[in-house]
């Protein structure tokens, strides 16, 4: 039995972590092969090959595949489909856009956002933003997958696996990039970060929020948001956690200024330490905070900075 | 042009959810269900381009139990123009799997006719984030997801994408299909002579069998369970009590 994991690429680039999580998620379903596709995508094959679990690396480079427009990626893989019984990546919005048509392509339906491996057609993932956890079996010949990352810890490191060059299939030239948008940043991932501090619509401005960074910084974390938070313009969307958001699971999350609504808990509750600072003691994230601090975020921010 | 806009009747996003005693799934009898709130937004965005006068009329479509009809007439009242109920299950519990609603699409689709189909990108019940990629890999289309920002100038639309890094702006040929992300406007409510008006609009009411859809599920549901709860934790009473009580659980 053989999985295809669609490695994460950006830019010609691994996202190890995320990679390195879905292969760790896909080891006990069969030999995974890492498919990497991009304009330019040898370098990322080579650190896919180290990748502990990994057997074979394909790497396809063309300008038709880069910034992982779904329709070329996804005739890509439909045509390596046959060798495998599974096909899996991480969930990220890049699998999230080109699974379920890889899966419609091949007449299956698709798992997303699975947190859990039964068996090899049996899995669990979660529903109704978290509040409920459904386990299900497929029926379909091929199962396509994408892995929630915060559920599973990264494979570790081994000897290269061999790459083989491949060729893109056709492409049927329905999209064509224009430009994106990325802030760059020397903070760590939110979603592979050890801790992350986020804010919401009680920091009140985007000028504000420099108090959430200052103490994000103080700790070597990751800064996060609620929606309320990015709707208001405080915080650029890729920092919004929940259930329509990043999924995170660091070792420690504060929570600031953030209600705790359910879409916003389904991001963040299976962090191992919650702190929560909010004025009203009656705030839905205390319930769910191992330490809550009732208090104004304005004073107990800076302090806190100050005093870690 | 014409908009064909997918919509689902889900459980309220206000509404706490249970797991049924017996694990069979989520309780959902007598229970407040409302128009899927990223279908919201798609129906919104039709609306909006009907209103700047690149689309002439708007077709929302329900496929799911008879009550999506409550569904339908909200996306009418709210400025959709006819709708299309497709009756696929009896039982307020089955949730028909994207696949088959992708297939029930594309038959209307090529029935139809739109030079857009605009989708929620989830639903906030089943949280699978794929009927809009399925419809457009059926019937071969370019594929839009996540879309913080449309525009459409002739032939083709350009679409701004909330993706893990930032943003993304790609432009598709149309037809395309579009699937809307939360920031992509803010829905508006009906007025009441809307919803009175509403009620006089054409609603067609179809079966998954006059498309010709197999609608039985491909992934079987074993069990439904409650997540793990979290223990129960504490209220500190300074910054100073904060900090010792993170230094002495070794998380910072
Ligand atoms: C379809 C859908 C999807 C959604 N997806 C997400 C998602 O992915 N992520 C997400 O976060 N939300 C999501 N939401 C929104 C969610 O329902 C809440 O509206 C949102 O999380 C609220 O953000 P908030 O807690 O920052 O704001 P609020 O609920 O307004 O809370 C602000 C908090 O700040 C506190 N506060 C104010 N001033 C101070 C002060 N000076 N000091 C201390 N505390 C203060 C207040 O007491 C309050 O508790 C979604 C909603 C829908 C309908």
């Amino acid at each position: 039995m053989a999985v295809l994991l669609l490695a994460e690429v950006n830019d010609g680039e691994l996202a190890l972590d995320a990679t390195a999580k879905a292969v760790a998620a896909a080891k006990s379903l069969g030999d995974v092969t890492a498919l990497c596709v991009g304009a330019t995508a040898a370098a990322a094959a080579e650190a896919a090959a180290k990748i502990d679990g990994v057997s074979k690396v394909l790497c396809a480079e063309d300008a038709g595949l880069g910034h992982r427009l779904a329709e070329a990626t996804a005739a890509l893989i439909v045509s390596l489909a046959g060798d495998y019984e599974h096909i899996v990546a991480p969930a990220t919005t890049d699998a999230k856009n080109i699974l379920p048509r890889v899966a419609a392509l091949l007449d299956v339906m698709v798992l997303t956002d699975v947190s859990g491996v039964v068996d090899g057609a049996t899995f669990e993932r979660p529903i109704y933003a978290g509040n409920a956890i459904q386990t299900v079996k497929s029926s379909d010949a091929t199962k396509v997958i994408s892995f929630r990352t915060s559920t599973f810890d990264a494979a570790g490191e081994q000897a290269a696996a061999p790459v083989e060059t491949i060729s893109a299939t056709e492409n049927p030239g329905l999209s064509e990039w224009v430009e994106d948008k990325v802030a760059a940043s020397d903070r760590p991932e939110l979603t592979s970060a050890g801790v992350v501090v986020s804010g919401g619509r009680g920091v009140g401005s985007e000028e504000n929020f420099a108090m959430i960074e200052a103490l994000a910084d103080k700790l070597g974390a990751a800064v996060g948001a609620s929606r309320a938070a990015v709707d208001s313009g405080f915080a650029p969307n890729d920092w919004q956690v929940g259930q329509t958001g990043k999924v995170v699971a660091p070792e420690l999350y504060i929570a600031i200024g953030i209600s705790g609504a359910i879409q916003h808990l389904a991001g963040m509750k299976d962090s191992k330490v919650i702190v929560a600072i909010n004025k009203d003691e009656e705030a839905p994230i205390f319930q769910v905070a191992d330490f809550g601090l009732v208090a104004d975020l304005f004073d107990a921010v800076p302090e806190l900075t100050e005093k870690l | 042009m014409k908009v064909l806009v997918p919509v689902k009747r889900v459980i309220d996003y206000n509404v706490k959810v249970r797991v049924k005693a017996d694990g069979s799934g989520v309780d959902l009898a007598n229970v407040k269900m409302s128009m899927n709130p990223f279908d919201e937004i798609a129906v919104e965005e039709a609306i909006r381009l009907k209103e700047a006068g690149k689309a002439d009329e708007i077709v929302a479509v329900s496929i799911g139990v008879k009550q999506s009809q409550e569904t339908l007439r909200t996306a009418l009242a709210m400025g959709a123009d006819r709708a299309i109920l497709v009756i696929a299950a009896d039982d307020v519990h089955t949730d028909i799997e994207p696949l088959a609603v992708a297939k029930i699409l594309a038959k209307i689709v090529e029935e139809e006719q739109p030079g857009l189909v605009l989708c929620g990108k989830q639903a906030i019940d089943n949280d699978m984030n794929a009927t809009g990629q399925m419809v457009s890999a059926l019937l071969g289309w370019s594929q839009a997801t996540f879309a913080s920002k449309l525009d459409i100038e002739g032939d083709a639309a350009t679409v701004t994408r909330e993706v893990d890094g930032g943003l993304q702006t790609i432009k598709v040929k149309m037809p395309a299909i579009v699937t809307v992300d939360l920031r992509l406007n803010e829905p508006r409510y009906a007025s009441l002579p809307n919803i009175m008006k509403a009620k006089k609009k054409p609603m067609d009411e179809k079966t998954a069998a006059d498309y010709g859809v197999d609608v039985s599920r491909r992934l079987e549901v074993v069990k439904t369970s409650e997540p793990a709860e979290r223990a129960a934790g504490i209220k500190v009473g300074s910054v100073d009590e904060l900090v010792a009580k993170l230094k002495e659980a070794g998380a910072v």
